[in-house]
């Protein structure tokens, strides 16, 4: 669709000032637009960890800095939310607040992560124009930097995980610990969506306020606050619950939730997330192939 | 082997208008069939074109120009922020680019942090920073005021954080461009010692200004731009000389 503008009529020439790219004799003719320039974009980004790395940090230490609590402020209200949606949901499903609130919480923690990559994902290239014109980095430094401060969130949301487990005790055990694949598997998928999602918007600048508006109804299109298992045990809406298999989300949220909740994981999820992670991959390299090296003339 | 090599490079940027940058209005115009709309092109400004530059290691290039002429954005393509939108341009070797002091500094963190940050965006290492730390915080006489957030800083001293950090580094290929200013006479003094330092590093100069008496301390060669072109490449004196006689010419601007 990007593809009736004018900007992107034009071939671009990778290999073009690639700061650690590997020297190419003058007068050899580079190679046209490849993988490989997508690829050198990833890889030189995951070079300059140091600088992500420390970056991803500021953004959360900045936080501190405002106030005592810092993003644990964002936590506490998290929980606040969960906690009421738990409540609420559980008198009107008639749902025990044992069984629906844990649901909720880890459903919310996960959630967090999953709607900062897409909607903070729309706006990164944007909000750094300053940096990409006036430094020559990957643009990829800035989606690492975006998914690990994300991390550090979930990180500190964590904290209400183990508070809850306090008091709703969950069934853990060691084959649980494939949480940290799963979320491995959350976290690449959250680089995709990011570079994609940015370099769209980046192009076309109504897209934000779109994607935040489709990720808000998401939220209710996933099971977080309610739950897949009793709408599918009632048989006038057990047809029409169905359809949330389509939504990629719920995928993703339950590869992550279960284990958090001492469920038995479902091996069709890994599939499933694994498979959009490879489609997306190669879709989002496809379009940095192509625009990558126009983010900076977009910004 | 630090090199430069520009062939027939342009650098073409699409000016949007609130139109042009919304998907609604793309696609609509697309599929609605909208004559009017299909046929209102993004305007595109040429800011570079047909740019040819063979710079090796050892090479200290001035560029000069009118505001306008380009100069700025030949910077760019050559950091490689800017890929050419035809031809080619092929850096060999780390590139330090200095545009802009204020640019990747948090105002919300310690000078010190800054330091750091600054550095590692300009391709050095946290290792690096840390060893050079000391000299810079010397240099800019900032003193205890280092752990201070930056927001607290004045102008001046802002900028003498940025030069501290800008010419404490080891870049094979500086792309130096001009609004190194707002200090005080006596810090410039000490600031001009550390960038003829800095420059003496540096595999390979291009620096952009109007400063006739830093290009003469620092730049061998010229490069006039004019209009997003190469008007004429050669000695520096030969080139500020035709530079010069243009613009003060009758018939120059």
């Amino acid at each position: 669709m990007a593809s009736s503008s004018t900007a992107s009529s034009s071939t671009t020439a990778p290999g073009s000032a690639a700061a650690t790219a590997p020297a190419a004799p003058p007068g050899v003719k580079p190679p046209g637009p490849d993988f490989r320039s997508a690829f050198r974009d990833l890889a030189r980004g995951w070079g300059q960890r140091e600088l992500w790395l420390q970056l991803g940090w500021q953004d959360i230490r900045q936080r501190y800095r405002r106030s005592v609590l810092g993003p644990i402020w964002i936590t506490i209200s998290m929980a606040v939310t969960a906690i009421a949606l738990g409540i609420l949901y559980s008198a009107l499903f008639g749902l025990d607040l044992a069984t629906l609130l844990p649901h909720v919480l880890v459903g919310m923690i996960v959630w967090t992560f999953i709607a900062g990559c897409i909607s903070e994902g729309s706006e990164v290239f944007v909000a750094n124009s300053g940096l990409i014109t006036h430094l020559p980095a990957p643009i990829s430094i800035h989606v690492y930097r975006l998914v690990w401060r994300q991390t550090l969130f979930f990180a500190h949301n964590l904290i209400v995980y183990g508070v809850m487990l306090l008091v709703f005790p969950q069934p853990l055990w060691w084959t649980d610990l494939s949480i940290f694949l799963a979320f491995a598997l959350l976290v690449v998928n959250g680089m995709w969506v990011a570079l994609l999602v940015g370099i769209v918007s980046t192009r076309f600048r109504d897209l934000p306020p779109v994607i935040q508006s489709v990720v808000q109804l998401l939220f209710f299109l996933t099971p977080i606050v309610w739950m897949y298992d009793v709408l599918l045990a009632n048989p006038a809406v057990a047809e029409r619950a169905r359809w949330v298999e389509v939504n990629p989300l719920f995928h993703f949220v339950e590869l992550v939730r279960r284990p958090m909740l001492g469920q038995d994981q479902e091996w069709r999820t890994w599939f499933i997330v694994s498979g959009i992670a490879v489609v997306g991959w190669a879709l989002t390299l496809l379009v940095m192939r192509r625009y990558r090296g126009r983010v900076a003339y977009w910004v | 082997m630090v090199s430069i090599d520009v062939h027939d490079a342009c650098v073409d940027f699409p000016i949007f208008d609130a139109k042009s940058r919304s998907l609604k209005h793309t696609v609509l115009g697309v599929v609605g069939g909208n004559v009017a709309a299909n046929t209102r092109k993004v305007v595109v400004i040429e800011a570079l074109r047909g740019i040819d530059l063979h710079l090796r290691d050892g090479d200290r290039l001035a560029l000069v120009g009118h505001n306008g002429a380009g100069k700025s954005t030949l910077l760019r393509l050559l950091s490689g922020i800017y890929e050419p939108t035809r031809g080619q341009a092929l850096v060999n070797g780390r590139v330090a680019p200095v545009f802009d002091l204020g640019v990747g500094m948090d105002p919300e963190i310690s000078g010190l942090e800054n330091i750091l940050v600054r550095g590692l965006f300009l391709g050095m290492s946290r290792k690096q920073m840390e060893a050079r730390v000391d000299d810079i915080a010397e240099f800019t006489e900032l003193g205890n005021f280092l752990h201070m957030p930056l927001r607290t800083y004045s102008t001046g001293m802002r900028v003498r954080l940025a030069l501290g950090v800008v010419t404490s580094i080891d870049p094979e290929i500086l792309l130096l461009d001009e609004g190194i200013g707002a200090v005080d006479a006596a810090f410039l003094e000490r600031a001009k010692g550390r960038l003829k330092d800095l420059v003496d590093r540096a595999g390979l100069l291009v620096f952009a200004s109007h400063s006739d008496d830093l290009l003469q301390q620092l730049c061998t060669s010229a490069l006039w731009m004019e209009h997003g072109t190469i008007r004429q490449q050669g000695p520096l004196d030969e080139v500020l000389d035709a530079y010069k006689g243009r613009e003060h010419a009758p018939s120059g601007g």
